[in-house]
């Protein structure tokens, strides 16, 4: 009975539990984080990267989970596989990439947004938008170009990340290129 | 160079005073007014929708085309935004009556205008695009607010910035002894409606008639005008 139980024990388990649930768990909390009203001033969802309202930043940011930016930055901003939610707030003077952005503070930059952008009330963004859709609120200002891009346009860029989000060094470009070759469609 | 324009066109308006049943409730509906300025009191968020045979000529001369740059300057909206993208061009928003108060809104707001300083800074920060940029620019009736000096710069400058054989679509207001005059956000609902968000009442810098219009847009090609039921005179000109 004993050396039976001690059997029991060591028989091999197979290796599945430990490794598995890592990645999965690590995805899904911040992704589905309760959306915020729309134009309310949110706070940084729980689980998400978030960079305060009292942080200043220069330099580069390559976030690979979502991200809330509250603060004041100068660069470049990427996030190409998740969420960036630019919050009340934030001053931004940044090229920015990312799958997903919400804006709700101040941009001067261009803004590469591979899925969608969404301008809320009381935002302000100068600078030129190339996306897969986008939301603008009443009340948001905006200045600047904006170009759809269709999923395998935006796919290209994906694949070439330097050239996406470059710094903002002129704030307000009057004109950027924004469609592709639009003389030849003529 | 007359000979050239196109002959004035005028017509009676369609019918205006739609009302827009899909806003939202926390947007009030007017009618169109029908003769003359709209005397009753408007408040922020009013919308009516009228039918724009400007805005229809307008799209009529890209039909078919895309990838153009359209120039907006009513400032970004998701209808116009939604419009021009899914007709394929890229859009360009520039909210000019708010770059107008931000550059000269301190103090006397027509004298600032004079300001050879100031004014040259709003044209290079609002006005600096590349020569034959855009194939179209939708100017509203921003333009009623500049002064004539800076007017004559702005319109110089959409001219440079419009392709050749491109189109700009303007309005002004017909009623030349208003005090001030309903300015509007422009929406557009489909290619021929247009949707008229009540902004506030502004003093014009100046009023235009017909043969002002004319003078103003000297260096374009064509001008052609539609009077419309709301005191408001469309202009389409061709570069």
């Amino acid at each position: 009975m004993w050396n039976k139980r001690r059997e029991e024990d060591y028989t091999p388990k197979p290796p599945v539990a430990p490794a598995a649930p890592v990645e999965p768990a690590r995805e899904v909390p911040p992704v589905q984080a309760p959306a915020p009203a729309r134009s309310a001033a949110p706070e940084a969802p729980r689980g998400v990267a978030a960079i305060g309202k009292s942080v200043i930043i220069k330099g580069q940011i390559l976030s690979r989970e979502d991200l809330y930016l509250d603060g004041e930055m100068e660069g470049t901003v990427e996030v190409p596989e998740h969420r960036l939610t630019i919050g009340p707030h934030a001053k931004l003077a940044a090229g920015i990439r990312a799958r997903e952005v919400v804006v709700l503070g101040s941009v001067e930059g261009n803004v590469e947004a591979s899925e969608k952008i969404d301008i809320r009330k009381d935002a302000k963004l100068i600078g030129d938008i190339k996306t897969g859709g986008i939301i603008i609120e009443d009340g948001a200002y905006f200045k600047g170009s904006i170009d759809i891009v269709r999923a395998a346009d935006s796919k290209k860029a994906a694949e070439s990340p330097k050239q996406a989000a470059r710094p903002a060094q002129q704030p307000a470009p009057a004109a950027a290129p924004v469609a592709a070759a639009p003389d030849q469609k003529r | 160079m007359f000979n050239d324009r196109w002959k004035l066109l005028s017509r009676a308006a369609s019918p205006g005073g739609t009302r827009v049943a899909e806003l939202s409730p926390s947007q009030r509906h007017f009618q169109a007014p029908s003769r003359g300025l709209d005397r009753r009191a408007h408040a922020q968020g009013d919308v009516y929708s009228r039918h724009s045979n400007g805005l229809e000529q307008f799209f009529s001369q890209i039909q078919g085309l895309t990838g153009l740059r359209i120039l907006d300057l009513s400032g970004a909206s998701q209808a116009n935004v939604g419009f021009i993208t899914g007709l394929g061009h890229a859009i360009y928003s520039e909210d000019v009556l708010k770059s107008l108060d931000l550059a000269f809104g301190d103090g006397d707001f027509f004298q600032n205008q004079s300001d050879p300083e100031r004014t040259e800074r709003f044209l290079s920060q609002n006005f600096d695009f590349p020569e034959n940029h855009f194939d179209g620019v939708l100017a509203w009736d921003s333009l009623e607010y500049f002064t004539p000096a800076l007017l004559n710069q702005v319109v110089e400058r959409l001219s440079r910035a419009l392709r050749p054989g491109g189109y700009l679509l303007a309005m002004f207001h017909t009623e030349e002894r208003a005090d001030s005059i309903p300015a509007y956000y422009y929406r557009i609902s489909d290619a021929r409606t247009l949707l008229l968000t009540f902004r506030e009442m502004r003093k014009p810098a100046q009023f235009f008639n017909n043969r002002a219009v004319e003078r103003l847009f000297s260096s374009f090609e064509s001008v052609k005008f539609f009077l419309t039921r709301d005191a408001l005179r469309e202009v389409i000109v061709k570069r």
